[in-house]
């Protein structure tokens, strides 16, 4: 099995890349709770380690990492586009 | 009877080291260079330098002690020399390690100067050294001895498989009657109410959320937020943007196990199973309060590549990121990015990890400890009188 990102789980609205992934690739991610795929299309240059949404996500919004919120988004982000500092922010400090 | 057995040193008091160092342990900071002269004339002695022990007080002082007596006392020291400015403080600390039954000696400058107190540290460690040269290891059960894990300079391979490849070792130590420490205070943040369902009796999970809560209250009372360094620059670097991403990695190092004890900082686990310990999330200063608590050996996860050692216990350095595997190999004892790839699963992980701790309790000397790392550094919890 091939796989250029990985999922915790099955609630997670991102993706950790194992690879690093080029903005226009089509890339396939395995989710760790069932081996489930899911294939999106690069919206970034995405580096390994970092993460990429796997769906879309508002203002505000919570992103989900090991089934929990980790921090919210603070701009919309796309399927597809790299998750990190710019626009995400802890819910903490 | 245990499943998991290694070569091990048995002391006198019957605990379980996996090396066997005769310690030079200053008092304070004016004692180090006659700590470094004994280092220097006898060969298989280990000096302690360390920049502190005078003119502490209250809470940090009784820390201050409690991290000296432990380090002396950990079984991985055959036996000790201390020597200290004056008389006093010293003494409480050779008695406070002598309860062990090792030999210990104790010497203080004060009335003598430097050399002399030189020459008689050095005679006596030159019999401690010999007399530990006879010591020879013996078959003992993994469950017998103090182990611990935390992760430094995370990633999120780290979350991703050297966290629960740990954590899958030590539900296999606790299943097997072992003791497990882990700590990391301010790291556990936005995974704390889930370490806190993990305890045992609400009588600790109360003791783990006051402390938490004490430390939140300290930083509240500083005036600042932990954001820039908690995550650190190489955290974000690595891909983690928010601490409680990296506090539900961190916590994949205990796996499903739960937890037996709340411990200050240093303190010595009283029975088997797992301990939070209240530490520090900074790397040395966590290793330094787990071997004084008694850990003989230390599973560290890193991602970007964190490299510290440890004097007194082999730290086992694991790492799933296959950039810092690669660029940084002398450092990593335990390489897991084929999980990473899926060409290898978090459990064959666990068994090869195992392996490793294994034959590192044993002997083998870890990546660490062929490249010098010996980073002693005390935890000091406010200024000195």
């Amino acid at each position: 099995m091939k796989a250029q990102f990985l999922i915790h789980n099955k609630q997670d609205n991102i993706g950790v890349a194992v690879v690093d992934i080029k903005v226009g690739d089509t890339v396939i991610g395995v989710c760790l709770e069932d081996q489930s795929q899911v294939s999106i299309e690069a919206n970034d240059n995405i580096p390994l380690g970092h993460k990429i949404a796997t769906t879309a996500l508002k203002e505000g919004s919570n992103v989900i990492k090991y089934g929990v919120p980790v921090g919210h988004a603070t701009k919309p982000i796309l399927p597809g586009q790299h998750v990190h500092v710019h626009n995400l922010k802890s819910n903490r400090w | 009877m245990g499943k998991y057995k290694f070569l091990g040193y048995r002391r006198p008091d019957g605990a379980v080291g996996s090396r066997n160092h005769v310690a030079i342990i200053p008092v304070d900071d004016l004692s180090n260079a006659a700590v470094e002269g004994v280092a220097n004339l006898v060969a298989g002695t280990l000096p302690l330098t360390h920049p502190y022990g005078r003119l502490q007080f209250g809470a940090d002082l009784d820390l201050f002690f409690r991290t000296m007596i432990g380090i002396g006392s950990n079984p991985n020291i055959a036996a000790a020399v201390v020597i200290g400015i004056e008389p006093i403080w010293t003494a409480k600390i050779a008695e406070g390690i002598a309860k062990t039954k090792k030999p210990v000696e104790a010497f203080s400058i004060e009335r003598v100067g430097d050399l002399s107190t030189i020459e008689r540290a050095s005679r006596a460690a030159r019999n401690l050294v010999q007399d530990a040269s006879e010591t020879r290891r013996e078959e003992v059960e993994l469950s017998e001895v103090i182990l611990s894990t935390k992760c430094g300079e995370s990633d999120t391979t780290s979350g991703l498989v050297s966290n629960p490849t740990v954590g899958r070792v030590v539900e296999r130590v606790v299943t097997d009657g072992g003791t497990c420490l882990f700590g990391e205070t301010s790291e556990v943040t936005g995974a704390e109410q889930l370490i806190a369902e993990r305890m045992k009796t609400p009588e600790l999970k109360e003791r783990f959320l006051k402390v938490f809560n004490d430390y939140n209250e300290f930083i509240k009372s500083q005036g600042v937020d932990l954001l820039g360094s908690q995550p650190t620059e190489g955290n974000i670097r690595g891909g983690l943007t928010t601490i409680e991403e990296k506090a539900m990695g961190n916590i994949q190092k205990i796996g499903r196990a739960r937890i037996d004890g709340v411990l200050k900082p240093a303190e010595a686990p009283k029975g088997k199973g797992l301990y939070f310990m209240d530490t520090s999330s900074a790397a040395a200063e966590a290793v330094t309060l787990f071997a004084a608590g008694g850990s003989i050996g230390h599973l560290f996860t890193t991602g970007q590549g964190n490299i510290v050692g440890n004097p007194v216990i082999p730290v086992i350095k694991l790492s799933a990121n296959p950039l810092t595997i690669s660029t940084m190999s002398e450092h990593i004892d335990v390489a897991l990015d084929k999980v990473l790839t899926l060409e290898q699963t978090l459990d064959q992980a666990a068994d090869k990890t195992m392996e490793v701790l294994l034959r590192t309790l044993s002997g083998r000397l870890t990546s660490a400890e062929v490249l010098n790392h010996k980073e002693f550094v005390l935890t000091k919890l406010f200024r000195s009188a």
